[in-house]
């Protein structure tokens, strides 16, 4: 049973981190408001929440697989608590991280109507800390540690993301007509 | 003169009396405030027929009993930030008559049930008016707010985001002020003037009101007569005064007018017929209205067209920034009415996003599909912002392509009527 | 129902106008246009699930269904 537990706990990991990579190159296409091998944007928007939902779903299976199997000497409070594991607390401990930030990230955004646009935002920006937690916790911890597909895996995701990110960097990024920036007034924000 | 020419004559009410803004001359001459309570206030705006005297002309006592309906402690607010520059009746005012617009706060206080009183404007004006401040006994205390020297700071929204402390920017109407503002209370902004007139009538009554004015439009207004005049200031007159006496009021004309601008940047070009009764019932067939009494004589040598291109590019560069269509379409819309015009010199017109340089300089010429251009403009921006100032941006093109039809004919022929009446 | 934009938090992402085209469309900006030249335009039975779902989507959550 526990070998059963393991492997779930290790295939999942994997399957998380792909969808993970997946969801941050997505939101960064939402981002750019362009449409998408014929999807429309709203529907780019759309795949980008879905994925995310179901990269919730495999590290919920990840967490809990391990949670049971008694090799990972997982207590309750390591799900929430970084760095206090007994197995690999380094690598490990990131990955709590990045579970953290991740519900961060996915409450404030399922509730981003009723705490504004401002607070949605910044927490959302933590996505970009909690992908190469999630990337270095899945190269450092686990017994596949240095196993070629797992760099292979990695590597992939990883070069999808830079690209993704690379791409954001570009001047002509937003797929916008060309239009003035929103930008209130100087003279106007200094009432006092 | 008749009943109705003397109701609607050039004449002194608000401004009447001594004008040294001091505490013992206004009690002298208007004696104290009458103690009135929250609903014969009310009663008093209702049946003198009071109108915001800030440019929207909206009946008063509608937005006293808002806010005092709103059943929570309300907050009343003094607008003397008077973002118009050809206006100067609110500046003139505060220097002239602080305590009736201190009253008419007070009066305002009471009738909405407030515990705070705030005046925002000119920080030039606080040192005199914290000493009046100190020296009269009000109800409830009048802390000070300065206003930035912008078009848009004196719109209502933006005098509740500046007095709650942020700036002065308009915001999303879909939360009345009168039912959440400052602080979340229920706020009421007035002008400056609407307070002064209704600390008149608080004391002389609502017949003494409507003795001015006419029947439907009742009572003063002050008027800021500017342009080609001989003596420009401002003047009081009753609604319905003839263009013409607010005119002789200001020194009279300086020469032969092509037209008048009436009610301010954000108005309308109407003729410059002496006998045109400034009223909204005058005005209306210009697609005009008094608004804030603003007034502005175009001489004839002076081409409208030109006149209206620079003011919209004023007020391109007076959006607050906030809202796409207004950032880009009223640049958009002034560059057009320029090209238009065929003024090469577009200094101060804010570069919209849009036509690459050379493109830019080859569509300068006049063209007659730029009318058409500027009017599909002025429909896309129309109602699309947060606040007003596209629709009346919008509306003083829409005027000046009526008015001056004859001027751009000329102008898309490649001459100017202005112009050649020079020479 | 009606539609109601906040200007200034609208940054002109165009989803809205994909999921309601028979309300908006777009103007040189990007910006959205309602229709029938209403600031608020009226949104209709058959529109009120996709005018739900623009309201959810829009990135800058500039859209609000107010009642009547």
């Amino acid at each position: 049973m526990t070998e059963v537990l393991w492997y779930s706990g290790r295939g999942s990991g994997v399957v998380t981190l792909v969808l993970l990579s997946v969801v941050v190159a997505l939101g960064i296409g939402a981002r750019s408001g362009r449409t998408a091998i014929g999807l429309p944007r709203f529907a780019v928007s759309l795949l980008h929440r879905n994925a995310a939902l179901l990269a919730v779903v495999f590290v919920v299976g990840h967490v809990l697989a391990l949670y049971f199997d008694p090799y990972a000497q997982l207590r309750y409070y390591d799900l929430v608590f970084p760095f206090a594991g007994d197995y690999r607390p380094l690598w490990q401990g990131l990955g709590t991280l990045g579970l953290d930030l991740l519900a961060a990230i996915v409450v404030t955004s399922l509730l981003r109507h009723r705490i504004g646009v401002r607070a949605w935002r910044v927490v959302h920006w933590l996505a970009y800390l909690c992908w190469p937690l999630a990337l270095l916790h899945g190269l450092g911890t686990g017994s596949d540690r240095g196993a070629w597909w797992l760099w292979a895996v990695s590597s992939a995701c990883a070069a999808a993301v830079v690209a993704a990110v690379a791409w954001r960097l570009t001047p002509r990024f937003h797929g916008f007509p060309r239009r003035a920036v929103r930008r209130v007034r100087p003279v106007l924000k200094g009432a006092r | 003169m008749t009943g109705v020419a003397a109701a609607a004559a050039v004449q002194r009410r608000v401004l009447a009396g001594n004008r040294d803004g001091r505490l013992d001359s206004h009690l002298a001459r208007h004696g104290r405030l009458p103690a009135l309570d929250a609903g014969e206030v009310i009663d008093l705006a209702r049946d003198a027929g009071l109108t915001g005297r800030g440019g929207a002309g909206f009946p008063m006592w509608r937005k006293l009993a808002a806010v005092a309906e709103a059943g929570r402690p309300a907050v009343v607010i003094a607008n003397a930030a008077e973002g118009e520059p050809a206006s100067g009746k609110d500046k003139a005012l505060l220097s002239y008559q602080p305590n009736l617009i201190l009253d008419g706060l007070q009066l305002a206080a009471r009738a909405t049930g407030a515990r705070a009183a705030h005046l925002y404007g000119p920080a030039a004006s606080f040192a005199a008016l914290r000493c009046l401040l100190a020296g009269r006994r009000d109800a409830v205390p009048v802390r000070l707010h300065a206003a930035p020297d912008a078009f848009v700071s004196g719109e209502e929204s933006a005098v509740v985001a500046a007095v709650s402390g942020r700036g002065a920017v308009p915001a999303d109407k879909l939360i009345r002020i009168t039912r959440a503002g400052v602080g979340g209370a229920p706020t009421l902004v007035q002008n400056v003037e609407t307070l002064a007139h209704l600390a008149l009538i608080a004391r002389h009554g609502v017949g003494w009101f409507r003795a001015a004015g006419s029947p439907d439009e009742p009572g003063t207004f002050l008027a800021t007569v500017s342009g080609a005049v001989a003596a420009p200031g401002v003047v009081e007159a009753g609604y319905g005064v003839p263009l013409g006496e607010l005119l002789a009021a200001a020194g009279g004309p300086a020469g032969e007018l092509a037209a008048i601008l009436v009610g301010g940047y954000h108005g309308g070009w109407v003729p410059a017929d002496p006998a045109l009764p400034v009223s909204r019932a005058g005005l209306a067939p210009f697609g005009a209205s008094p608004g804030a009494g603003v007034v502005v004589a175009l001489p004839v040598g002076s081409c409208g067209l030109a006149e209206t291109a620079r003011i919209a590019g004023y007020l391109a560069g007076e959006s607050a920034g906030q809202c796409g269509p207004c950032v880009n379409g009223l640049p958009r819309l002034a560059e057009t009415l320029a090209d238009l015009t065929g003024a090469p010199d577009l200094r101060g017109v804010p570069e919209p996003a849009g036509l690459p340089g050379m493109a830019r300089v080859a569509a300068r010429r006049s063209r007659p599909e730029l009318v058409a251009e500027v009017e599909r403009l002025a429909g896309l921006v129309a109602g699309r912002g947060a606040c007003r100032h596209p629709d009346g941006t919008v509306r003083l093109v829409r005027s000046a392509l009526r008015t001056f039809e004859a001027e751009v004919a000329a102008h898309l022929a490649g001459h100017c009527l202005a112009t050649e009446a020079r020479r | 129902m009606r539609l109601h934009i906040d200007w200034t938090a609208c940054d002109g992402r165009g989803l809205c106008a994909e999921l309601l085209p028979e309300l908006l469309t777009e103007d040189d900006w990007g910006y959205p246009v309602p229709r029938e030249g209403v600031p608020e335009p009226p949104v209709p039975r058959g529109l009120e699930s996709a005018a739900r779902k623009a309201v959810d989507r829009c990135p800058a959550l500039a859209l609000r269904l107010v009642k009547e």
